[in-house]
């Protein structure tokens, strides 16, 4: 069981969830975040004074996933997330040990089992 | 500036030579009552929209303040139009515009309209003052439409001293400057006094209601000082504002006030063109905006979209004073001239390492004294002549020499001296007494909870928005899977 962590552009987003879904693995979460790196901050002008930004927002997504589909899901956020610019952001992988399903009580790999009941219309 | 019209003598002339006797001998006995009613409707809804200017205030400082303070913001100009309207109808009204010396009136207190000569006037016209006694026009419209007046000028004082006052430092300075400060100076011009009497113009208050403003919010912004953060190491900082949308809105909503604000100053509408000077006043605001985006461009490489609105506000002062003396193309000229200014003259007030959120000190201040200076190079001797001043000269390029622009400049420095003393002196009484400024703690937190125990925007603070209590939100996210069961 794996985590993907992955900072990346706004714009990036829609089509990820919607790839990730249409593979079964509709269950993530984003936040709002600010950060730096290689594409440095901005200079904002207001009223005459500058202000130079230099944490800009980014999207933080994350995914728990079965060993196996880590590669898969790895693939769509490059593909989607990619332009070729600094600023496209970075994926963390990281190990999970164990996961609980607040519902049911359920542990373990059965929490990332999508449902029956859940399959797409 | 506002004299009575001759038009009581046309009208008659013209209903002699029509052989209408009855319409020739109303106006032989004074004014009729359609004059009147028609002056009354225009006056009070010019009134009305100038009332309306409090919200393009409040939209105007809110958007440029931080989101702390919006709610605090908004409570100012709430108590600032209760203030005006009080102390203009107990004491105010009566300073300004009833009968007394040539300094400040003194009869009409709580707007009571009984002449020097103690007869009650059964028309309900203006009669206890020698200035404006002429004015085919109930004394309750006069008082609405200066009253708001009032209230635009306090509100100027209050947005250069946004994020960091505390409130009973507003109400106090607020009660002496609509009762006593700014009628005395009203007085002078607008109630007959001593600038009057010596042909100073100022047709609906570039000096009167805008620089006075302007310059309690030098005096307020100077005892208090900036803002934390504002400089950093001497250096000017950017505190961004919070919405240029809703500044943007305040503005546009102050342009639509200015239609009742100059057009309504003529204090009637019959006899009067009353539509020219809302072309003045639109030409100067359009060329204002244009000037602005201009400097802006020159002086930052950018379109500051906040500068753009200062822009309108700065033609908009600037015309105020000259709008009915002067020709289209000389607002044209007045308007581009401040507006091309207000981002140079924002840089300056920066560099003075004074404080003026909202751009106050340019757009009312400076703009307020070329406008009121601006008579005197620009008026002509028809508009004068028209309005039946002949006590005043046109302009300078106009032929009438600087006869003119002398008199405006002592106005204005007598407007300096006695607005900016009195209000640095009552703002440092207050400083002294009561104190002006919140703590430290209190002005990081936001004036929002720390003066008045709620957030403007609360969403943005509370631990957890968006939170139910109920959970009724959570059935219906579950109605997709709805027959999963437990």
């Amino acid at each position: 069981m794996k985590k993907i962590e992955a900072f990346i552009r706004h714009e990036a987003f829609d089509e990820i969830r919607d790839k990730l879904a249409a593979m079964g693995l509709p269950s993530m979460s984003i936040s709002e975040v600010k950060g730096s790196g290689r594409q440095g901050g901005y200079t904002e002008s207001y009223r005459g004074a500058k202000t130079t930004i230099f944490m800009r927002p980014k999207l933080k997504l994350e995914v728990v996933l079965d060993d196996s589909d880590v590669e898969l899901a790895v693939d769509v956020i490059l593909e989607c997330a990619h332009t070729g610019e600094p600023g496209d952001g970075k994926i963390f992988i990281i190990p999970v040990d164990d996961a609980v399903r607040v519902r049911t009580g359920e542990r373990g790999d059965i929490v990332l089992a999508p449902h029956q009941e859940d399959t797409p219309a | 500036m506002r004299q009575r019209s001759l038009h009581l003598g046309v009208l008659a002339a013209l209903a002699l030579l029509l052989g209408i006797p009855a319409l020739a001998a109303a106006a032989a006995d004074g004014p009729s009552p359609t004059d009147i009613a028609i002056n009354s409707m225009w006056v009070v809804v010019a009134a009305i929209l100038v009332l309306f200017m409090q919200a393009g205030f409040a939209m105007l400082e809110i958007g440029l303040s931080r989101m702390k303070n919006a709610g605090a913001v908004a409570g100012k100009i709430v108590i600032n139009l209760a203030i005006s309207f009080l102390m203009f109808w107990s004491i105010g009204f009566a300073i300004g515009f009833g009968d007394g010396n040539n300094f400040a009136g003194s009869a009409g207190w709580f707007l009571n309209n009984t002449d020097a000569a103690g007869d009650t006037n059964s028309l309900g016209l203006f009669d206890f003052g020698n200035a404006l006694a002429a004015y085919n026009i109930p004394v309750e419209a006069v008082f609405f439409f200066q009253a708001v007046f009032v209230a635009v000028s306090l509100a100027i004082v209050f947005g250069t001293m946004l994020d960091r006052t505390k409130f009973i430092g507003y109400i106090i300075f607020g009660v002496v400057f609509t009762g006593v400060i700014y009628p005395i100076v009203a007085h002078w011009t607008w109630g007959g006094g001593w600038l009057a009497q010596n042909g100073f113009l100022d047709f609906a208050g570039s000096s009167i209601v805008h620089l006075q403003g302007a310059l309690a919010a030098i005096a307020g912004t100077l005892i208090l000082g900036p803002r934390i953060g504002k400089f950093r190491d001497g250096k000017p900082q950017a505190i961004p504002g919070h919405s240029i949308p809703l500044a943007i809105l305040g503005v546009l909503i102050l342009w639509l006030g200015w239609m009742g604000f100059n057009p309504g100053s003529f204090l009637g509408a019959v006899g009067y063109n009353f539509a020219d000077i809302a072309i003045n006043t639109n030409l100067s605001a359009a060329a204002g905006v244009i000037g602005a985006t201009i400097g802006s461009l020159v002086m930052f490489r950018t379109l500051d979209v906040s500068q753009m609105g200062n822009g309108a506000i700065a033609g908009l002062v600037a015309i105020t004073a000259p709008v009915a003396f002067v020709d289209p193309w000389a607002a044209v000229v007045i308007g581009f001239v401040v507006g091309l200014l207000v981002p140079a003259l924002v840089v300056l007030v920066d560099k003075l390492k004074v404080d003026d959120p909202i751009g106050c000190i340019p757009v009312h201040g400076v703009a307020g004294v070329l406008g009121t200076l601006a008579v005197g190079l620009f008026a002509t001797r028809e508009r004068l002549d028209a309005l039946g001043l002949s006590g005043s000269s046109a302009g300078i390029f106009n032929g009438g020499g600087g006869q003119q622009l002398w008199v405006q400049f002592y106005g204005v420095a007598a407007t300096i001296a006695f607005t900016f003393t009195c209000s640095f002196a009552l703002f440092a009484i207050i400083k002294y007494t009561v104190g002006l400024r919140v703590s430290e703690d209190d002005e990081l937190a936001g004036l929002d909870i720390s003066e008045h125990g709620m957030y403007g925007y609360p969403e943005q603070f509370i631990e957890v928005p968006g939170a139910f209590p109920e959970s009724g939100l959570s059935g219906a996210t579950q109605s997709t899977t709805a027959t999963s069961s437990q």
